[in-house]
């Protein structure tokens, strides 16, 4: 009896040191079958060129297009996020912060919205668009965009704002200050480096996702110079060049999955830089 | 120098007003969004929704675009396939991982996983699919469909469902960690001194305790999994055809928006099917995310 | 003091990371008597009692050295399964953790755990342990009920009644009555008194008239020492040391 109660203890902690293997073995091998396809193909023709004639069979030019347009698109969503994101956290946490039950609410809210797939706001601005007379366009996708990652930026922002002690409210509001001017002054600059962090995975999700842009911004060989120009982005452009059937188109799907994943990994690694310069900077009262 | 104090104290006043009303105007905006996208989905369904009931769209599997036939039910079972089986991949293994994690692990095995988590989280849905074309589409259909003796391209519902599985476990996963942190240790203290070995306490006493939490981390990794579309739609193959096995190929809801985005426009009323189809899912994982979190803060409440 | 402690503590040091929480302690813990752990709090008082059921395993950056004799066996160097060593003591902790679970089963877990039960005997041992806690009579009506759902005193009682099902010879209890309401105390503290017929009883608290109202003997700790240890007796009415004294007078620090 006793003996059985072990063997079966020793049995699951074998499987249950498996499941967290495969879990870190899965993130190894996904970087490792992009790095391996995609590395050997990158090339600063590639990096450095918009597509020329006869690109989609194999032949000159690069991702330019698409490198430029994502960061036109996710530079703009980003900001445009945060002028509306910052204000709700800040609101959120400093005007409302007696109001206990009604924060819960507007996170129950922003959590909802956070779970709504990006499809559904590709369909939903694709919808504005045509109600409106709108075309595709650098600034439809920057829009959609900016809807789709602000529920997860106010509630990146929240999370930082709420550890924020209380005191320090008190004591801003006590000496004079408004509460707006508390929010900007007070809140803005003690959470700042966790700001950063909600700022930087926001924009991490805004260049990461095809869904979105795929109705709204379109797609164009060349690099957008207004704002109702369509625009290239590069999961769209992994995702159209993957399915062709020439094997060069495929190649370079795999290079700009290198070049999108390595940005990626920069802002992840970016990220973690500064929520740890958070931790380290947060007044412990 | 007076003057100058007035004009100071006016300048601060409307300064404050002026932030004040921009915070309030996007608090509003950020408020009424679900509403908005609600609205606008059922509106631009309606022209579909006034020639035919929502039930025969729902559950009709006639999809014949040019002829008017716009039933879903193919796309909503290939939908259900995928979330389901990658639930039960990702299922087992978060719940596994976290007890290890928060039970035997030595700390540096946490502070390890944290990172892989968080990347794992932040890898496009792209990449993902482009992983999928690489590895799981020829894994399946080389050695794992001739395994269980059948035969598969490799394109099928369950190369998307472990695609979809790595995609949703560092979601799963970080919510199973902290709710087995929050277990207070003087639970774990009173089965021990029992008389109960380390793994009965897991198994009946903290297992039980987070139940809730379990399930409204699953009920979230469904409503994930549930809509999530270009990796999906790179790897299950995008058959019209009611799928009835893990090896065949289906064609999820969220796959066929995002494939049909270019022709809506030219078939009547296809528009309209499209939007019912994005207002099928948004209802849907609105169900799932609301009962999970309102599930979970129930939970939080009691204790 | 002709008869042998039952729980003999020796050089025991205790790390947890930088900090030395216990410092040489030596305590001798005698049978079927209520043995008190009086000291401010913060002293080392509940890491003691916890290192006397080798909960402080639990916590990888906890350290142990020295031993802890209960009876003849050295529970810190042992080949005995450390779950068969914790089964001969019942825990009470500050405030009742009842398992997540109905009342019943609250009981019948320790009695299910340890072997196979008639279903029978599982129903009078369940009866038996509850009457034991004074709990019966409360709720010999809705055992198939969520313990969450008992008041703090009647959940305290339950994690009493619990401790009692397996049999064990020493009950260790962590200030357990500091959440509870005076009546629900004074009902614990009496059950301490008739419990030393039959086990041996260390109660940690910081609450002086508890300890006067309960104890055979007393321990008194200080900053991770041991200041003074002897029968009640000895030590309220004749501290030796300054520091006991005005720990009693209530004038310490």
């Amino acid at each position: 009896m006793s003996d059985f109660r072990f063997i079966e203890e020793k049995i699951f902690r074998v499987i249950m040191f498996i499941s967290t293997a495969v879990i870190a073995l899965a993130l190894l091998l996904i970087l490792a079958s992009i790095l391996y396809k995609g590395l050997p193909a990158i090339s600063w023709e590639m990096l450095s060129q918009t597509p020329s004639g006869g690109f989609y069979f194999g032949k000159h030019g690069g991702i330019l297009n698409a490198i430029i347009g994502s960061a036109y698109l996710s530079i703009g969503a980003t900001a445009l996020a945060f002028c509306v994101g910052l204000p709700v956290a800040l609101y959120m946490n400093v005007h409302l912060a007696k109001r206990k039950k009604l924060i819960n609410m507007i996170r129950f809210f922003l959590d909802l919205l956070w779970g709504v797939p990006s499809i559904v706001y590709g369909a939903f601005g694709f919808g504005i668009m045509i109600f409106l007379g709108i075309r595709t366009s650098l600034l439809a996708g920057i829009v959609t965009v900016t809807i789709f990652i602000i529920p997860i930026m106010v509630r990146g922002m929240d999370e930082v704002l709420k550890t924020v002690p209380r005191g320090l409210l008190e004591a801003s509001l006590s000496l004079g200050s408004t509460k707006s001017e508390t929010a900007y002054r007070v809140f803005f600059k003690q959470g700042f480096a966790g700001l950063i962090t909600a700022f930087l995975l926001s924009f991490g999700r805004a260049i990461g996702d095809a869904a979105s842009v795929l109705f709204t911004a379109g797609y164009t060989d060349s690099i957008p110079t207004s704002l109702m120009q369509p625009t290239a982005t590069l999961p769209l452009s992994i995702f159209f060049q993957l399915s062709s059937p020439i094997e060069e188109v495929r190649v370079r799907a795999y290079a700009s999955a290198v070049v999108l994943t390595l940005f990626i990994l920069f802002i992840s690694l970016l990220s973690r830089y500064t929520s740890k310069r958070y931790q380290k900077n947060k007044i412990q009262f | 120098m007076k003057l100058n104090f007035k004009f100071f104290t006016i300048k601060r006043h409307l300064r404050d007003k002026l932030a004040n009303s921009w915070m309030l105007i996007c608090l509003s905006f950020v408020i009424i969004m679900p509403l908005v996208i609600g609205i606008g989905l059922i509106y631009k369904s309606g022209p579909l929704l006034r020639e035919n009931s929502l039930s025969s769209l729902l559950f009709s599997s006639d999809w014949r675009p040019m002829s008017g036939h716009f039933g879903l039910l193919t796309f909503i079972v290939s939908s259900v396939w995928v979330t389901v089986l990658a639930l039960l991949i990702a299922g087992p293994i978060c719940l596994l991982s976290s007890i290890h994690l928060t039970q035997y692990a030595q700390p540096y095995v946490l502070k390890i996983m944290h990172p892989v988590i968080d990347i794992l989280a932040g890898i496009p849905s792209v990449i993902y699919g482009v992983w999928g074309i690489l590895l799981i589409v020829p894994f399946v259909s080389h050695d794992l469909a001739p395994f269980f003796g059948m035969q598969s391209s490799g394109y099928c519902l369950l190369s998307g469902a472990i695609v979809l599985a790595i995609m949703i476990i560092p979601f799963i996963l970080n919510i199973l960690i902290e709710v087995f942190k929050t277990i207070p240790n003087e639970l774990s203290e009173a089965s021990l001194s029992l008389g109960a070995t380390k793994w009965q306490t897991i198994k009946f006493v903290l297992v039980k305790k987070a139940f809730p939490g379990i399930i409204s981390a699953f009920g979230l990794g469904i409503s994930r999994a549930f809509g999530e579309t270009i990796a999906v739609l790179m790897v299950t193959g995008n058959v019209t055809k009611i799928p009835t096995g893990a090896f065949q190929s289906g064609y999820p809801l969220p796959a066929l928006i995002a494939n049909n985005y270019g022709e809506m426009l030219s078939i009547p009323l296809y528009d309209s099917a499209l939007m019912l189809s994005a207002l099928v899912l948004f209802v849907i994982v609105l169900i799932f995310n609301g009962l999970s979190r309102i599930f979970i803060m129930r939970v939080e409440k009691n204790t | 003091m002709e008869e042998k402690p039952k729980i003999r503590v020796r050089d025991l040091n205790i790390h947890i990371g930088k900090q030395h929480i216990l410092k040489n302690v030596n305590v001798d813990i005698p049978q079927n008597k209520v043995t008190v752990i009086l000291g401010p709090s913060g002293c080392g008082k509940t890491t003691l009692l916890k290192s006397m059921n080798r909960l402080t395993d639990l916590y990888p950056e906890v350290k142990v050295s020295g031993n802890i004799f209960i009876g003849e066996e050295d529970i810190l160097h042992t080949t005995t399964n450390i779950t068969e060593i914790r089964k001969r003591m019942g825990l009470l902790s500050q405030r009742p953790y009842p398992l997540p679970m109905s009342i019943f089963n609250n009981i019948a877990y320790g009695l299910r755990i340890s072997g196979r039960i008639q279903k029978k005997t599982l129903n009078t041992r369940v009866e038996h342990y509850l009457r034991q806690a004074n709990l019966w009579d409360e709720v010999c009506d809705r055992l198939k009920d969520p313990a969450s759902a008992l008041s703090i005193g009647q959940q305290q009682r339950l994690c009493l009644a619990r401790g009692l099902s397996v049999d064990p010879e020493i009950i260790l209890a962590d200030e357990p009555t500091s959440a509870l309401d005076p009546i629900s105390s004074d009902v614990i503290e009496k059950k301490f008194i008739d419990l030393k017929e039959n086990y041996t009883v260390v109660l940690v608290t910081h609450i002086l008239r508890q300890a006067r109202r309960i104890a055979d003997n007393v321990i008194f700790m200080y900053m991770g020492e041991v200041i003074e240890q002897g029968t009640a007796e000895e030590i309220f009415e004749n501290p030796k040391e300054e520091r006991t004294k005005q720990y009693l007078r209530g004038t310490f620090n």
